[in-house]
């Protein structure tokens, strides 16, 4: 595979780079391309949608940053932010579905300048934001079953397409058991078909809103309902569980990408950039749970990020089935750093320590990091330009 | 209204869902104490002219060091930065390089002409001056401002104290002292100079309503070595104002020997190299690591060729040669003579063992109090004697610009409360933004932009300035490493972590408010917040 890593020449790298304005990409521009038309498509690589702000050392990783002109902030720092999910939803303190919905609809609301339809599937984003006569949502919502997101948006889409409505577009939106397990075959369906939808998935790693049973994307070794800590291997099992991500690749849709709470710039741009393809499009957002998890509440993003920097959740884009870039890991931890807060982990050190699993983890962080490219050579920062005044 | 079957209710926002009810705990702002305003003698407000700084405000950020500290082209120079050994950021890469910017800003308004704001409201008061050293110069500019009539007596010959007589041109340009001088007198400071005060009492008898004593410390210590008739033995600080008065600088020989550790040693070794001796040698009783000097002047010396000898007491001076002890340090760190002697050549000896303040003016004052050579006073700069206050380095404390310049402010407050018949009450101190209380990550890693430095060689033999300042694009970069640590920097983080939008931006500058109807208590804006300035409280 010929992965990438995300690190531009350092000339380039230093510019002050907008990280949320809409940029027509490669591949989008030649809407024929691709293996659903039976052309190999031509993909760019090491062309991440997102590239750090390097100039403004303050709040360069943060959500807004005073010293940048308006135009380049990102869409949350804006006062005037769509709010697509309002206040008084019934998540959890500190739901980490909540805030990845937010980020990545309001992205989309603005990509789409406000002409957006979303569905959703049965979850806990559904139930915690439409509970009867309530409604969190401000953009126009649709919410069928459980298991039929993708079919039920492939159907709106086409609707619009026949009434020649190109301006409207599609996203749709579920959990991971709504995705990975009960609406697989009709996400399948979806990207065999290359309808245009973005298709994007808050994985929280088990079925959380009827009480953390495990789905096809719960970790090994975690503790759910159903995968107690119990036993000779207590936990999930090993070798179970499906890679989404890459599922999606091999179906060689237009686009490809996973992203966490963690990073908000990295999640708007990839939202973004989906946003400027047609076709089938899936984003993939880790969204920690405090309840499922056993977390803090404060800890959410935190714990996104030590998954991210412990190299276990790869943050990579593709295109037309290969990788064009991944987000390199800044600060590095071993596994044990991001397994540690975790009650659904805890049987790992207590009574007794399980180096043996910690260890079988810890090679898969290692493997994603091999296969991503998650750790390039560093890059010597050098002097950057002084950028336009950014007062405004 | 019809409604389909099954259906009752009429659809409404979740907006009618008061989520703040579930609540324990509540996030609220606070400002925290940055560990670089706490370390400054000065009492800048660092990171608020940071904060100016890296928005290109630069006019702006130097009005509000002047607040402080009326030299900000010299303490870009000769200040010893504490701020920057307190810098959290040196956890993360490299402490802010918060002296060049301050150089920059300085120089700035020098080059740009800016010049203090007149007071608003002239008081009438008297007030005497005795020093224009830094503390003098700084009481005076500050009472000055608060709108009292000052004036300045200097015995010397020139302003600037130590600044001008102890500070070698190389680290510090006269044309820059000078001009920050000259911004103070244009505020309406007078000053007298070659004028001593020998009387205080009738100094006071002249109608003044206050006096600032800051005479200094300009007294070389003596040691007593035995020495032949023709030795030439003299002292570092009469020397040091000898080659900045003097027509004819004073010619030490071929070798010159200077004995003493501290920063007053490597200003006299590097001087002496500077006016043509080939061989500059320190002689200091104890280890390298136990030099009171700091650790970049004697790594400068070095380079400029001055030898260093450790471990040696001078025990016999004659013409041309030396007899020097070798010492060892006993457990305790203090050196022991072994007995061991060699002869070192040298053409003249230079003492740099401390400065003593000429106090001889106040001994017949009724109620001051001298104490091991120095002036005791209270809290509030006040001696013995009422309304004669004192500061520099002629009070017990560390002898440094900065100190001196931080004495005079403080004496300059109390003054003004004494002068107007009230007390002066600092403000209450907030706690201090400890490393723990930031979140790191979101800063991006930026390296500590270096000033460039003269060539050693080619510097030793020239008074040209050793250290360079930054230009505009490395002195922006590096206010912008500021973490900004304990207080909000309108990074919009609080705004976009919160998973229920509680948190509202209430306008540019303004920063931000917790809407407590819907926040839930979660604390996740207290953990993502960069820079610690949210807290958690419980609910009462």
């Amino acid at each position: 595979m010929s992965s990438s890593s995300a690190s531009p020449s350092a000339a380039e790298s230093l510019e002050v780079t907008s990280t949320s304005a809409v940029t027509v990409h490669g591949p989008s521009s030649v809407p024929d391309a691709g293996y659903h038309m039976g052309v190999v498509p031509e993909v760019v690589h090491d062309s991440p949608a997102a590239t750090p702000v390097k100039f403004y050392q303050v709040g360069s990783f943060a959500v807004g940053n005073r010293l940048l002109p308006v135009s380049e902030r990102s869409v949350q720092s804006d006062p005037k932010r769509f709010n697509s999910l309002t206040s008084g939803h019934r998540a959890c303190q500190g739901c980490g579905e909540a805030l990845g919905a937010r980020y990545a609809l309001d992205a989309a609301m603005r990509a789409a300048d406000g002409q957006l339809v979303a569905v959703n599937a049965t979850g806990c984003l559904e139930v915690f934001s439409t509970p009867y006569p309530e409604t969190s949502w401000r953009v126009a919502w649709l919410h069928s079953l459980f298991g039929n997101a993708p079919a039920v948006a492939s159907g709106v889409a086409a609707a619009y397409k026949a009434l020649g409505r190109d301006e409207i577009r599609v996203v749709a939106q579920g959990g991971d058991g709504g995705t990975v397990d009960i609406g697989f075959g009709c996400l399948s369906g979806m990207f065999e078909r290359n309808d245009d939808v973005l298709y994007i998935c808050y994985d929280n790693e088990a079925y959380m809103n009827t009480g953390v049973q495990r789905s096809g994307a719960t970790p090994p070794a975690a503790r759910t309902a159903t995968t107690q800590a119990v036993g000779a291997d207590p936990g999930n099992v090993f070798g179970q569980g499906k890679d989404l991500p890459r599922i999606a690749m091999a179906h060689e849709i237009p686009y490809v990408a996973t992203a966490t709470v963690a990073d908000l710039h990295d999640l708007e741009a990839k939202v973004t950039r989906a946003m400027s393809m047609r076709g089938a499009r899936y984003i993939h957002v880790m969204v920690p749970c405090p309840l499922g998890w056993g977390t803090a509440s404060c800890d959410t993003i935190k714990i996104a990020r030590l998954a991210t920097q412990s190299g276990l959740w790869p943050v990579f884009e593709a295109e037309y089935g290969e990788v064009v870039a991944s987000t390199p890991i800044r600060r590095q931890v071993p596994v044990e750093d991001y397994l540690k807060g975790q009650k659904r982990f805890a049987h790992l050190f207590n009574p007794v320590r399980r180096d043996e699993v910690i260890d079988r983890l810890q090679a898969q962080a290692d493997r994603n990091i091999r296969r991503y490219g998650l750790l390039p050579e560093a890059v010597s920062p050098t002097l950057p330009p002084i950028a336009e005044e950014a007062n405004t | 209204m019809h409604k389909p079957f099954a259906i009752t209710l009429d659809v409404g926002s979740s907006l009618a869902n008061q989520t703040g009810s579930w609540r324990t705990e509540r996030p609220v702002y606070i400002d925290l104490l940055p560990p670089c305003n706490q370390a400054c003698p000065a009492g800048e407000n660092i990171q608020q002219w940071l904060f100016h700084a890296e928005e290109g405000s630069y006019e702006a950020a130097w009005r509000q060091i002047v607040q402080d500290n009326p030299f900000p082209a010299i303490m870009g120079r000769v200040c010893y930065h504490p701020c920057q050994n307190a810098c959290n950021r040196a956890e993360v890469d490299e402490a802010v390089g918060i002296n060049a910017v301050e150089r920059f800003l300085g120089d700035e308004a020098i080059r740009q002409g800016w010049s203090f704001e007149a007071p608003t409201e002239l008081t009438g008061k008297r007030v005497l001056v005795i020093g224009a050293g830094p503390s003098g110069l700084s009481a005076a500019y500050h009472l000055r401002r608060m709108g009292h009539n000052v004036l300045i007596r200097e015995s010397g010959p020139l302003v600037g104290g130590m600044m001008r007589f102890g500070i070698p041109s190389y680290r510090l340009p006269r044309d820059i002292l000078d001009a920050e001088v000259r911004r103070i007198t244009d505020l309406g400071v007078q000053i007298e100079v070659n004028s001593t005060v020998t009387d205080l009492e009738a100094a006071l008898a002249e109608g003044f309503d206050a006096i600032f004593t800051a005479v200094g410390a300009h007294i070389g210590k003596r040691a007593y070595i035995p020495a032949g008739e023709s030795a030439k033995i003299l002292d570092a600080v009469s020397y040091l104002r000898d080659v900045e008065t003097e027509e004819d600088k004073p010619m030490l020989g071929r070798r010159v020997v200077v004995y003493g550790g501290g920063n007053t040693a490597i200003d006299a070794a590097r001087t002496a190299k500077r006016l043509g001796a080939e061989e500059a040698i320190i002689v200091y009783r104890r280890t390298r690591d136990k030099m009171p000097a700091h650790d970049f002047e004697v790594e400068e010396a070095l380079e400029e060729g001055i030898l260093l000898k450790w471990l040696s007491t001078i025990k016999h001076v004659d013409d041309g040669k030396m007899l020097v002890e070798k010492m060892a340090l006993d457990e305790t760190g203090f050196p022991q003579p072994t007995g061991e002697f060699e002869e070192l050549e040298a053409d003249s000896l230079v003492l740099a063992l401390g400065q003593e303040a000429d106090l001889s003016f106040l001994e017949d004052v009724e109620g001051i109090e001298i104490t091991d050579g120095v002036v005791t006073v209270d809290r509030s700069m006040m001696t013995g004697r009422k309304g004669v206050f004192a500061g520099g380095d002629m009070v017990p404390a560390e002898r440094t610009v900065t100190v001196a310049v931080g004495h005079g402010k403080k004496a300059a407050r109390h003054i003004d409360a004494y002068l107007r018949g009230t007390a002066y009450q600092p403000a209450a101190k907030h706690p201090v933004a400890t490393f723990d209380k930031l979140t790191t990550w979101y800063y991006a890693d930026a390296p500590h932009q270096q000033r460039a430095h003269l060539e050693g060689a080619r510097r030793a033999s020239t008074f040209d300035e050793v250290v360079s300042g930054l230009d505009e694009r490395t002195a922006k970069f590096e206010a912008r490493r500021c973490m900004s640590c304990g207080n909000c920097f309108a990074c919009d983080n609080c705004f976009g972590v919160c998973p229920d939008n509680a948190v509202k931006k209430t306008g540019i500058g303004k920063g931000y408010e917790i809407d407590y109807d819907y926040c839930k208590g979660c604390g996740v804006c207290v953990q993502e917040c960069p820079c610690g300035s949210i807290e958690m409280v419980p609910e009462t």
